[in-house]
């Protein structure tokens, strides 16, 4: 069997180790991130949500999910 | 005709604009929200905890569709950090009405103006619509709008002091100064704080720590609410002349 590259990225500054490869979309949907309720940023650039699927997430990315919380 | 409160050419029957920060849990600030009347709630931006999914969602107790959100940048230092929190705020759900607040002393609160008005004046070119939190300087206050600010909201004192209002000449200034709406944002302690502010001339005043840190935060909400609408009747009605000395009530002519 063909040995499957793991690579470490950070999500919301901890370490994950997913495979290379791993689509934004599909390791946000695996988190289960409620995308509509959320803003995506990869390495301080914010994320198209339309655009997910197209990303492919590579070693050392950063990834920032933000949503509202109570605030004054 | 009616008397709303208009930013940024959105209406609101509410003067009110109540924080969500600082309750006990979610329910708590949806009920408190509810007795406040308010149609804006500000709301902080903050990473997603993506362990632990257990916790409740703001937007699953205040629905956005039925009152505004009002994002802010609290806990932002500089402009580069305001601006990435409200583009990020932007992006939840296109939110173009936002609380700029860039603040300068960990201690005082106080806001760091030369920041604020840097990134007011970015925020207006990229589209938003700034309402921005601002000391109560009359010159700061127009330069804020020279730049494109939506309103302008000076503090009453610092952030959840609760002191109220410290400095009403500075307040009535800005007010005549501006065409823009001015909303006090933080330092009200208690609801006659919101009379005075309105009395002022103020269009509105924004309130979370008096509320949230009430012994009843609901009958507090509900005395914002009212105080907000007492505040404005008694502006618009114009008050009557003072003088130093007394003058009887009732006729003089007729004493028997």
């Amino acid at each position: 069997m063909k040995n499957i590259k793991k690579i470490k990225i950070k999500i919301n500054g901890k370490l994950s180790i997913i495979q290379h490869n791993t689509t934004l979309y599909s390791y946000l949907k695996k988190l289960k991130v409620p995308l509509k309720k959320v803003a995506i940023e990869l390495n301080q650039e914010i994320v198209n949500k339309k655009h997910l699927k197209k990303i492919k997430l590579k070693k050392n990315d950063k990834i920032e999910i933000v949503h509202f919380i109570g605030g004054g | 005709m009616k008397d709303q409160l208009k930013i940024a050419n959105k209406k609101f029957n509410s003067r009110l604009i109540v924080g969500t920060g600082k309750y006990k849990n979610m329910t708590e600030c949806a009920k408190a929200v509810k007795f406040s009347g308010a149609e804006i709630v500000t709301v902080a931006v903050r990473r997603v905890n993506i362990i632990d999914k257990s916790k409740p969602l703001l937007m699953d107790y205040l629905d956005p569709k039925k009152i505004t959100y009002l994002p802010n940048t609290a806990g932002c230092f500089n402009s580069k950090d305001a601006l990435r929190t409200l583009r990020l705020a932007r992006e939840i759900g296109g939110w173009k009405l936002v609380k700029l607040e860039v603040l300068g002393d960990k201690k005082t609160l106080y806001p760091d103006m030369i920041e604020t008005l840097t990134s007011t004046k970015i925020l207006t070119k990229e589209g938003f619509k700034v309402m921005v939190y601002c000391t109560d300087d009359p010159l700061m206050a127009k330069k804020l709008e020279d730049v494109g600010a939506s309103a302008i909201m000076p503090l009453a004192a610092p952030i959840g002091s609760g002191l109220g209002i410290q400095n009403k000449i500075n307040i009535q200034i800005i007010r005549n100064q501006t065409k823009l709406p001015v909303i006090i944002d933080a330092g009200l302690g208690q609801a006659s704080d919101a009379v005075i502010a309105m009395e002022l001339g103020c269009d509105g005043v924004l309130v979370n720590t008096a509320i949230a840190k009430a012994k009843d935060p609901f009958q507090m909400a509900l005395a914002f609410k009212n105080s907000v609408i007492a505040g404005r009747q008694s502006y618009i009605s114009g008050r009557m002349e003072k003088s130093l000395l007394g003058k009887p009530s009732s006729p003089i002519k007729g004493i028997i």
